[in-house]
């Protein structure tokens, strides 16, 4: 197999030895690792629009009508831009390439054992139908009229036509930026699976394959199995806006509830998308901070499994409101109450292999079991929104907001930072500063609860999630309410303001940080097998063969405490 | 000890042969969203469908469903032909057999398309567009997004006839564009059904 990949890597002339420019080296290469780089620094850039954005529009819910500092005055044209794009770009551009795409990209070689993806130059196609999706997302922000304002599900049919949206240019492109940046992954998706599948190093057994890399895959497959229905809808919606046809017009026959169920189909599965890897990556850090063996490696694998077939049939509890038959509407409780229980299940795993070990508190091991107490606020408020009953009342307001976010926030921040603490040190072959990453865990978990608690009390007090200037509603104007708004927004800008101890810490570090050893972590998977930073090719002229799982920490009778699956079994036993 | 058997020598790297190649894995993960594209289309339009008070609106022009059925059977018989074409590569290699059939059947593939580009622009002329109705909306979008696929599949195919010609076909990418090409072909018996007969 590995010779497989080799092959088709070495169609591209991909393996010779003398230096390679700037250009092909950094921008049109086909290495794993440089295109994982790719994702990973645009994906961090578009972080920081998406942070600034909510900057704004919090500036603007606190202090209605005043100018923001470094924007000026909010217009609701602007706002409802914003919101939008905040969470267009949290989603489609910082979780999906970050999490997916960087992880993927960069991991799944390295885990397996490989020397590249087995479609070098699809990979290299891939990031660059993403970069332009990126500009073309940027560029509708500035187009006339503005960019689009109709929230990150642009629902029909205020999306459908410019005489409702009022951004005849800014949709359209807008959903022109999502569909490129769908097929992108599209194409990264087809990468890791047939990699995972294919390529994996002599004497991986499908059991072998370390946590995180599974999660990718399934998620993967989830995201190829869900997403063409979405691009149904967006070639729907598009003509819709641009050539005039009425799929979503009900006055012409169309259906505006049609666009929901499209995007549902595809939104709800995508929540899981970006969940999977996150707990894969949390799966990895605990066991090797914990010296401990992986507990339920099996049952966690397959609960992620039903979890992703259950995920398919969750999507209405979107639309309780958007006239749902009620029946239909006791089905979806039903089963969104179920795929609550694959979630506990992992998380369960997770405390369960804490247990007993002798863990070390450094920050992506920190970073990683905030996750797990984050994530599960999210998830629980999760199970009140999905039962039809509660949601009917909920529905739309800042209680649903905050819920996305406890979910949201620890995938796509706080395990995002504990894969880039605990894999820099592979990626670019220096340690990040643990003492500013402490710094900088502290400074992000606390503001974050600062953030959201308050909005859940809101969201209770019926507060509703799309409301431009609060002071305009006599019953929302109060004065306590208004101290939990400004609270929130306070607590916003302290999380951005301890963003920059991690970009300098990250800065610093790529050029001055304490040189890394191939494996600073005495970890057992085979990505610390291979030089840090790994060279083109990962593991030199021999690729590496697997002897057992991933997990074998503090194995008995064993002077070392871990087992790296590459290791031959002792001479001894083989004699 | 799982591994500890001799046949791990540790000389590292050598070459387990995969189940299904990497060409055709990739086509086949790509189809399941191809699959999903379709049955969200076709979900759609049967939901507008039946929520329509008739159907076809009375005022469209009907579609050519004998014309259509006579296409139809052209491009499964091209599927059967490029069956023959792939049995062929794979018994006897770069043999001029395997080279007539391939182009048998991808002139069969170009037929159908080009039949199809006929009756679109029959149909335009009698009234049926994408702006007239969800009736024309639904029809061109489907069939179009059938045919883009159809346009694409024998695109690649034609390069695969060239590097065949060229004797640099592998047959991992030969079968990847079979298998591509039996989706084409095998989605659409459910399209004409659904969407010209009822």
């Amino acid at each position: 197999m590995a010779e497989v990949a080799t092959q088709t890597a070495h169609q591209d002339g991909h393996h010779d030895h003398e230096e390679p420019s700037f250009w092909s080296k950094y921008v049109f290469s086909t290495d794993h690792k440089i295109i994982g780089f790719q994702y990973l620094f645009t994906g961090l850039a578009m972080a920081i629009i998406g942070g600034f954005f909510s900057y704004v529009f919090r500036m603007q819910l606190a202090f209605p009508g005043s100018s923001v500092p470094f924007y000026g005055v909010v217009s609701p044209a602007a706002y409802n831009m914003l919101i939008t794009n905040h969470g267009t770009i949290m989603i489609f551009w910082v979780a999906m390439p970050v999490l997916i795409a960087a992880l993927g990209n960069f991991l799944i070689p390295l885990m397996i054992g490989c020397d590249d993806m087995v479609f070098p130059k699809l990979n290299r196609l891939s990031y660059q139908i993403f970069l332009l999706s990126t500009i073309v997302l940027i560029a509708s922000f500035f187009v006339p009229q503005g960019g689009f304002g109709g929230a990150w599900t642009s629902y029909t049919p205020l999306s459908a036509k410019a005489e409702y949206n009022g951004t005849p240019f800014g949709a359209p492109l807008w959903l022109l930026a999502v569909t490129l940046e769908i097929v992108a992954f599209l194409i990264g998706g087809i990468n890791f699976i047939t990699t995972t599948m294919n390529a994996r190093a002599k004497g991986m057994k499908l059991y072998d394959i370390p946590m995180v890399v599974w999660m990718i895959v399934i998620a993967s497959i989830l995201f190829m199995a869900s997403v063409g229905p979405l691009v149904a809808g967006a070639v729907m919606l598009f003509f819709d806006q641009v050539l005039g046809t009425s799929f979503f017009d009900p006055a012409a026959g169309g259906d505006p509830v049609l666009w929901q169920h499209l995007f549902w189909f595809f939104g709800h599965p995508e929540v899981y998308v970006v969940l999977l890897p996150a707990m894969g990556v949390v799966a990895e850090i605990m066991c090797t901070f914990a010296r401990k063996k992986l507990f339920g490696y099996k049952m966690i694998l397959y609960s992620s499994v039903g979890l992703g077939i259950l995920s398919f049939f969750v999507w209405a509890h979107h639309q309780f409101i958007s006239g749902v038959d009620p029946r239909a509407a006791y089905l979806f409780t039903t089963t969104t109450l179920l795929i609550s229980i694959p979630v506990a299940i992992m998380l369960f795993a997770f405390i369960a292999t804490l247990w007993g070990g002798s863990i070390k508190f450094n920050t992506p091991m920190l970073f990683a079991m905030a996750f797990l107490g984050e994530f599960l606020i999210g998830g629980v408020t999760g199970i009140w929104l999905g039962s039809s009953g509660v949601d009917v009342y909920l529905h739309d307001t800042y209680f649903v907001l905050a819920h996305f976010h406890y979910t949201f926030v620890p995938i796509a921040v706080i395990a995002v930072f504990a894969a880039i603490y605990y894999w820099f040190p592979k990626m670019f072959g220096r340690m990040m500063n643990d003492t500013w990453g402490k710094i900088h865990f502290w400074g992000t978990i606390i503001p974050f609860n600062g953030i959201f608690l308050p909005l859940f009390v809101l969201g209770a007090s019926g507060q509703h999630r799309r409301i431009y200037n609060f002071q305009n509603f006599p019953d929302l104007a109060s004065e306590n309410f208004q101290d939990l708004r400004i609270f929130a927004t306070g607590s916003l800008i302290v999380l951005i303001l301890f963003q920059i101890p991690f970009f300098v810490n990250f800065i610093v570090s790529l050029k001055r940080g304490e040189k890394a050893s191939r494996n600073p972590w005495k970890s057992n998977t085979l990505e610390w097998v291979a030089p840090s930073p790994p060279p083109h090719g990962n593991f030199g002229d021999e690729l590496p063969v697997v002897y057992r799982g991933p997990y074998e920490y503090s194995v008995e009778d064993r002077e070392e405490d871990y087992w790296p699956q590459n290791q031959p079994p002792q001479a001894a036993a083989r004699s | 000890m799982r591994y500890a058997e001799a046949s791990y020598s540790g000389e590292g790297g050598a070459a387990r042969e995969p189940a299904i190649a990497n060409s055709v894995f990739g086509v086949l993960v790509f189809i399941v969203t191809e699959v999903m594209f379709f049955i969200a289309l076709i979900s759609a339009f049967l939901v507008t469908k039946a929520n329509a008070l008739q159907w076809p609106p009375p005022d469209q022009p009907r579609l050519p469903i004998a014309a259509t059925a006579f296409n139809t059977l052209v491009l499964l018989v091209s599927a059967v032909i490029l069956f023959q074409a792939g049995k062929a590569f794979q018994r006897e290699g770069f043999a001029k057999r395997t080279e007539q059939l391939f182009l048998l059947a991808l002139g069969l593939g170009t037929f159908f398309v080009v039949f199809q580009g006929f009756e679109w622009a029959r149909l335009l002329s009698f009234g049926l567009t994408l702006q007239s109705s969800s009736y024309g909306s639904f029809f061109y979008v489907i069939i179009g997004a059938h045919a883009l696929h159809a346009v694409g599949a024998l695109a690649g195919m034609a390069r695969l006839y060239i590097k065949m010609k060229q004797r640099q076909l592998r047959l991992q990418s030969f079968q990847a564009g079979l298998v591509f090409w039996y989706f084409v072909v095998g989605v659409w018996p459910i399209l004409y059904v659904l969407v010209y007969l009822t």
